[in-house]
């Protein structure tokens, strides 16, 4: 019978950066990405089909396969160049605008295809808002920009500028701290309260899909908990598409997370999955912030 | 950051592994103990639970630092809840070896007695559970940590089979009554010694894989 026990040998390995994928893609090749059964479970709001993109000669998308749940908040996170804001951009086309941009495949917002030529973009546009990094208030009224898209469509009605103006405001969370001064200009607002109010522009449209391009990024802690909060509010009224660099905002505001690397499609999955027991190790390692 | 987070898990392993070694220690003690009728190292036993308490509680506040201030998330959330788990487990297996010892003083002051063979065989078996379940934390092993939870129920045949021996004794011998009280109160410690380290064998598991395997039968 043993009596007396020996301290255990303690093995401390540095933990691994798994690399096989990431030496595949790293020289070249492509992989399968990892797509969870319950993503595929979901109603599509925007197919991206086997999507491609080359900035010149450099490929920077390569074949993304991901279906945006509708109503749901989807994050894309991954390393710096891995892609992200690109295919952000593609879903309304502002690559367009890039002389050297070269797509193949297709992205489908609701069943209609995003890049078929007979697509008039201007109309695709307003089907989807779009926030980007830095706060863009327009230099008019706090009033004026939210119902900026419903002027230019020819709506001039006060009754129903009014109603839009407000639920538009209410629904980004920021009813309360304009109401009182909603034709002041729109510069004279805080960081976080100007990047609400692009918000609230945003779905004064009603987007069939919310495109957020790292939103939070310029704000501060307290202007990033109330954008995070509104997106949180977002969910289940509209289709979100996230790009964020901060791992922690990811899994607090989004329902599904999409892994990057070098422009492919690592993982993607439900945020839960992702943040505690992601399919691939490779995942692992970038969430636990092992590299990227 | 990373660098930081990395620091912490391994000294949060260190940790529980020194709190692992202690609990291993404390219920060879008692065994050896019970075996010998040795009130004087059973002694030793009650007294250095204390140490085993108060390191329990310094690593649970070590794991809701690494909570509050790193944030871990998958491999590194799986480990430091995991840690929460079985730091917990393993003070309740040093309250168990404690109530051992506390029979055992019973024992060896009371009038002689015989211990059923049965309880040798369940209280070997058990310190190998405790042992692989520990070596399983350590290296993150759930080939290991299955392999222990198909052992208890081996446990729990011995201390059924114990149980029926100290009803019998009972019978046979009422004036024994109290000793073999004393030895089914063991038995049933040391089942659940086993059944501890069964946990900590399932923690094991989610820690590996992610997988909670809990309340459902071995694999």
């Amino acid at each position: 019978m043993q009596t007396q026990t020996q301290p255990a040998q303690l093995v401390v390995d540095p933990p691994a950066v798994p690399t096989d994928r990431l030496v595949a893609v790293a020289a070249g090749g492509e992989v399968a990405a990892e797509v969870h059964d319950a993503v595929l479970r979901e109603t599509p709001v925007l197919e991206i089909d086997r999507f491609n993109l080359w900035y010149g000669a450099k490929q920077a998308l390569h074949r993304i396969t991901m279906p945006v749940p509708h109503g749901k908040v989807t994050a894309l996170v991954g390393p710096s160049g891995c892609g992200k804001s690109t295919l952000l951009r593609s879903v309304n086309r502002l690559n367009d605008l890039v002389q050297s941009v070269r797509i193949t495949g297709d992205m489908r917002l609701s069943g209609d295809s995003i890049y078929d030529p007979r697509m008039d973009v201007i109309e695709l546009r307003k089907r989807m808002g779009m926030v980007f990094q830095k706060p863009n208030p327009f230099p008019m009224s706090i009033y004026e920009n939210v119902v900026y898209s419903l002027r230019i469509d020819g709506e001039n009605s006060r009754a129903v500028l009014d109603e839009v103006c407000e639920l538009s405001l209410r629904g980004a969370a920021l009813w309360d701290e304009v109401k009182d001064r909603l034709h002041d200009s729109a510069l004279g607002l805080s960081g976080g309260q100007q990047q609400r109010l692009c918000i609230a522009r945003a779905i004064a449209a009603e987007p069939e899909v919310l495109l957020l391009d790292e939103p939070c990024s310029a704000l501060d802690p307290i202007a990033t908990g109330k954008v995070e909060d509104l997106i949180q509010e977002l969910r289940g009224r509209y289709s979100v598409l996230i790009v964020t660099h901060n791992m922690q905002q990811a899994s607090r505001t989004s329902d599904y997370t999409a892994f990057m690397y070098l422009g492919r499609l690592i993982e993607y999955g439900p945020t839960t999955e992702i943040f505690t027991k992601p399919i691939l190790r490779e995942t692992e390692a970038y969430v636990t912030g092992r590299f990227g | 950051m990373t660098k930081h987070i990395e620091r912490q898990i391994e000294q949060l392993k260190e940790r529980i592994l020194r709190v692992g070694t202690l609990v291993e220690e404390a219920i060879s003690k008692s065994i050896t103990a019970l075996i010998n009728r040795d009130a004087h190292l059973a002694q030793r036993v009650m007294a250095n639970d204390e140490e085993i308490d108060r390191m329990e509680v310094e690593v649970e506040e070590e794991c809701l630092k690494v909570l509050a201030l790193y944030q871990p998330v998958a491999a590194d959330l799986r480990f430091v809840v995991a840690v929460l788990k079985i730091n917990n487990d393993l003070e309740r297996m040093g309250d168990l070896a404690k109530n051992i010892a506390k029979r055992v003083s019973q024992l060896a002051a009371g009038k002689p007695c015989e211990l059923p063979a049965e309880i040798r065989t369940m209280a070997m078996k058990t310190q190998e559970m405790v042992k692989q379940c520990l070596d399983a934390v350590v290296n993150g092993d759930p080939t290991l940590a299955r392999q222990v939870r198909e052992e208890d129920d081996a446990v729990d045949l011995d201390r059924q089979k114990i149980r029926r021996r100290v009803l019998q004794g009972i019978k046979d011998d009422p004036d024994s009554v109290e000793n073999l009280l004393r030895i089914n109160s063991v038995s049933k410690h040391i089942e659940r010694i086993a059944d501890m380290a069964t946990n900590i064998a399932e923690d094991v598991i989610y820690m590996a894989e992610g997988e909670i395997v809990r309340h459902r039968a071995s694999d």
